[in-house]
């Protein structure tokens, strides 16, 4: 057995983004006809480890990686997807790649279509070939039978449910011959609970004929139920791999989310025991990938209430759709008044405050200067930094106090710039949330939502982005809620934190409680 | 010694960064321009008359460029529509006229006629680019072209009386061009007009486009200004700043189209007669290329682009044919100045891509 060689091997795989860590020293081994189910929260590497294995070019693009991945015992030096392919690496992303006007069959096999030679092609080249029509339905109806779900091949895309999308595209992927590694990444979310089954069946099927897969999903149940081994990462270290027989689904939750730091209960009041300030019932918010379906949620005034969740289950629904950028439902009480919801204006009237986790597309005016950024909604809704002519007829920009609140933030956030009047696209990422916190504490508001506010920036910057938020909060006594990804950044700082999945409040919890616990609301809902 | 050398890198260093914030495209054409009034007088042409062309055409042309400004800032593109403004300026003129004012009087008259007109043609213009989000040079175009065509039936069925307007044998529909001689031709220009030698400067007309580029400058100075400048920036930004993104939109489009129906008015007075017809058709794409070259960006124009495209375009559309024919004495004007305005319009577009990126 010493000169057994694994399927696929990876060797201390690392991988920066200019500079920003996101993989170490990944580790792993998969042999031909196994199950490898891939867990972790989002951002801790999963995508980065399966974008270098399938040869995606923005790996390339920005560095390349450290380490060796091995194919057969064989280094793989892939430039581009088709690479991948040609080694006999398949994979479905998350987004369906089908053409919609086509059928399930010409999708299966584009490309790749069986040809008939005729006299015109004879002439001017291969490429004016016919298709063969008949031997291409034989094989895409191959493919689709080796997968145990039927669908139909000549069903135009366009018209299929989006369960029978996702199966195409595994088709797709079983058709090709020298397909030897499958990576599925959540290829079970958009599917119904009886499809998913049918579709682990398939996955089963698939090892049996010698196929390693590799399967990304928030569905732990899954896992266990078809894997042979789990691998867990978390912050771009993989922190465990085990034989799926061996763990179970609350093991592994704490593996997802838990450092094993203990929390300092000294760094931790009590939560205050104060009146509801903002009241939700019934919210529903139509934002694409995170729609919210029901939330009701008490926040009462003074506390950081933090509320996390996985992605896609809604969590950053909730600020958005309150603060009137997506279309929402339902009804928000704020300060004993209710908050009318599609309105942004009216929000921001009522001094709430909302730091968006789409920093470059709605927290700056990228091609303007800071000053602008910070003072340009306080001068609109508050008529601050403004000098009045003629009775207020005329609101002129006073320049000069714009200046000064900007100077004084870039001061107080240790905001890096060269000066007040550099553009905002010009600063690092965590420079810009910096600016897009000043923005907002520049609003001076009552309430204030902050969404994903260290999403992408490094270490440093987010312990003072955290600081600053706490600061905010226990010197001038604003009610803050902040949406996260991170668990460990939400106990850091929060009162309670609530946990969305599935477009619902799974739970409200102290931020004391154990990872394990939350780890459990978590995924308690996943739709 | 060393102080002089000292003076002389900060001399450089000077120069460099004024290079660097001119542009290269603008500095090439800045030394074409040079070039051809250097070369003017070799070729027998006058010089001083030259630089009168080139101020007047500046004076005709600027409020048009000037036009552009507000749906820039606003984020809606270029004004490809800026037919549509001229058009309210054009009803506003034949108004004005059809209704018996002559003189200075017939010209703020128009400007007043005109002004309804430019505001309702500019809401309707407004509501149709806020519904289609993404394509408003391209449906721009089309509201120009097609609402010259209109006006072109228009202009024959209106009910106009007036014989020095009217085609003579028919005594109904408006002439192709109507003499504004007695009424406004050269108002602006002869007020407070400089003549020394064979330069002439049309100092009212010049002063008359300060005026209204002060104010649109105090006007992105405003408030309002600045909501429509950080809407055209990040409108997502803005709306959630509870900026009213349609309503910013609109009005820009409404000042546009206004400032459109002022700039024909300014342009009639110097040019001495009203264009109808087709010609409003060919209006837009001068003053688009004009403040393109002067570096404005599909979404940035400050009044600066406005004043150094208008006099880089006007200038080497008005010396390239004079220059030419002097040198080859043959007359091929109206064929070169096409080739020149046009080739204009198609370098300006190229940097159009350049200053998105």
């Amino acid at each position: 057995m010493s000169d057994h060689v694994p399927l696929l091997e990876m060797k201390k795989v690392a991988k920066d983004f200019f500079g920003n860590q996101v993989l170490k020293d990944i580790n792993l081994k998969l042999e031909a006809g196994e199950v490898l189910g891939l867990v972790g929260e989002n951002g801790a590497g999963k995508s980065t480890l399966m974008k270098i294995l399938f040869g995606m070019t923005e790996i390339n693009e920005t560095g390349g990686y450290d380490g060796e991945v091995l194919f057969n015992g064989k280094v793989l030096h892939f430039t581009s997807p088709f690479d991948a392919l040609a080694e006999g690496i398949g994979m479905v992303h998350q987004e369906f790649s089908l053409i919609p006007g086509f059928t399930a069959t010409e999708n299966i096999l584009l490309n790749r279509e069986p040809q008939k030679k005729s006299v015109v092609s004879e002439v001017f080249g291969e490429r004016l070939n016919t298709l063969d029509r008949k031997s291409m339905k034989q094989k895409a109806d191959g493919a689709i039978d080796k997968m145990g779900m039927h669908i139909d091949g000549n069903m135009v895309i366009a018209d299929m449910p989006v369960g029978h999308k996702q199966f195409t595209e595994i088709a797709r992927e079983l058709s090709k011959e020298q397909l030897k590694l499958l990576i599925l990444d959540e290829p079970t979310a958009v599917l119904t609970e009886q499809e998913a089954e049918v579709l682990l069946q398939s996955i089963r099927g698939m090892a049996s004929r010698g196929i390693a897969v590799i399967f990304i999903t928030h569905r732990l149940h899954e896992i266990m139920s078809v894997c042979d081994k789990v691998v867990v990462m978390r912050d771009g270290v993989l922190v465990h791999d085990v034989a799926a027989k061996d763990t179970s689904i609350p093991e592994v939750t704490r593996w997802m989310v838990g450092r094993s730091v203990n929390i300092d209960a000294q760094t931790h009041r009590k939560p205050p025991e104060t009146p509801t300030i903002m009241s939700i019932r019934k919210l529903w918010v139509d934002m694409p990938g995170e729609t919210v379906r029901n939330v009701s949620l008490d926040i009462r005034e003074g506390e950081i209430l933090g509320i996390g969740g996985l992605a896609g289950q809604g969590k950053l629904g909730i600020p958005n759709g309150i603060m009137g950028l997506y279309n929402a439902g339902g009804q928000v009480t704020f300060d004993g008044k209710e908050i009318p919801l599609n309105a942004p204006r009216r929000c921001l009237d009522s001094q709430l405050a909302f730091v968006s986790e789409d920093r470059r597309g709605v927290g700056l005016l990228l091609d303007e200067s800071l000053e602008w950024n910070i003072a340009f909604p306080a001068m609109q809704i508050h008529n601050k930094f403004l000098k009045n002519y003629l009775g207020g007829l005329i609101k002129w920009r006073d320049e000069k106090a714009i200046g000064e609140v900007t100077r004084k933030y870039i001061e107080e956030l240790q905001i890096k710039c060269t000066s007040s009047k550099q553009k905002a696209k010009q600063l690092s990422g965590g420079n810009q949330q910096k600016v897009c916190l000043a923005k907002a504490f520049a609003l001076n508001p009552k309430f204030l939502f902050v969404s994903e506010p260290t999403r992408g920036i490094d270490v440093g910057a987010k312990a003072l982005v955290l600081e600053a938020l706490k600061k905010f909060n226990r010197e001038n006594g604003v009610t803050v809620v902040m949406i996260s990804s991170e668990l460990e950044e939400l106990r850091q700082i929060c009162d309670r934190i609530a946990i969305v999945s599935g477009g619902r409040i799974a739970g409200i919890l102290p931020a004391t409680s154990s990872s394990e616990d939350f780890g459990t609301l978590m995924v308690s809902k996943v739709v | 010694m060393s102080d002089l050398r000292n003076a002389g890198t900060g001399w450089q260093e000077r120069l460099v960064s004024a290079y660097k914030s001119f542009g290269l495209p603008r500095m090439i054409i800045a030394g074409m321009l040079v070039v051809l009034l250097i070369a003017a007088p070799l070729v027998g042409a006058n010089f001083w008359m030259q630089i009168t062309n080139v101020i007047n055409r500046f004076s005709w042309n600027s409020v048009l460029v000037l036009a552009m400004v507000p749906m820039v800032h606003s984020g809606c593109g270029l004004n490809f529509g800026l037919p549509l403004g001229i058009i309210s300026g054009l009803l506003g003129a034949t108004i004005s006229l059809e209704m018996g004012f002559t003189g200075p009087m017939s010209f703020v008259m128009a400007i007043l006629i005109a002004t309804p007109f430019a505001i309702l043609f500019g809401i309707g213009y407004g509501w149709l680019l806020n519904k289609i989000k993404g394509g408003e040079m391209m449906i721009a175009t089309y509201v120009g072209f097609s609402s010259v065509s209109f006006m072109c039936m228009m202009w024959l069925l209106l009910p106009y009386r007036k014989p020095d307007m009217v085609w003579g044998y028919a005594g109904t529909g408006l002439r192709t061009t109507i003499s504004l001689e007695g009424y406004y031709d050269q108002i602006l220009a002869k007020f407070l007009q400089i003549r020394i030698g064979s330069l002439v400067i049309p100092t009212g007309s010049l002063l008359f486009f300060a005026f209204l580029a002060f104010l649109m400058w105090a006007f992105l100075h405003t408030k309002t200004g600045t909501a429509m400048t950080a809407v055209g920036s990040n409108p997502v930004f803005a709306k959630a700043a509870g900026i009213n993104v349609d309503k910013m939109r609109m009005l820009s489009v409404v000042l546009s189209t206004w400032l459109a129906a002022i700039g024909i008015l300014v342009y009639q007075q110097g040019f001495g007669f009203i264009q109808l017809y087709m010609a409003p058709f060919n209006m837009a794409l001068p003053a688009v290329s004009a403040i393109l070259i002067g570096g404005a960006s599909v979404n940035k124009a400050s009044i600066a682009n406005v004043i150094i495209g208008t006099i880089l375009f006007q200038g080497i559309v008005t010396m390239t044919p004079t220059v030419m024919n002097n040198a080859i004495h043959m007359d091929i004007s109206e064929v070169l100045r096409m080739v020149v305005s046009n080739g204009m319009i198609l370098y300006a577009l190229t940097r159009k891509t350049e200053a998105k990126s």
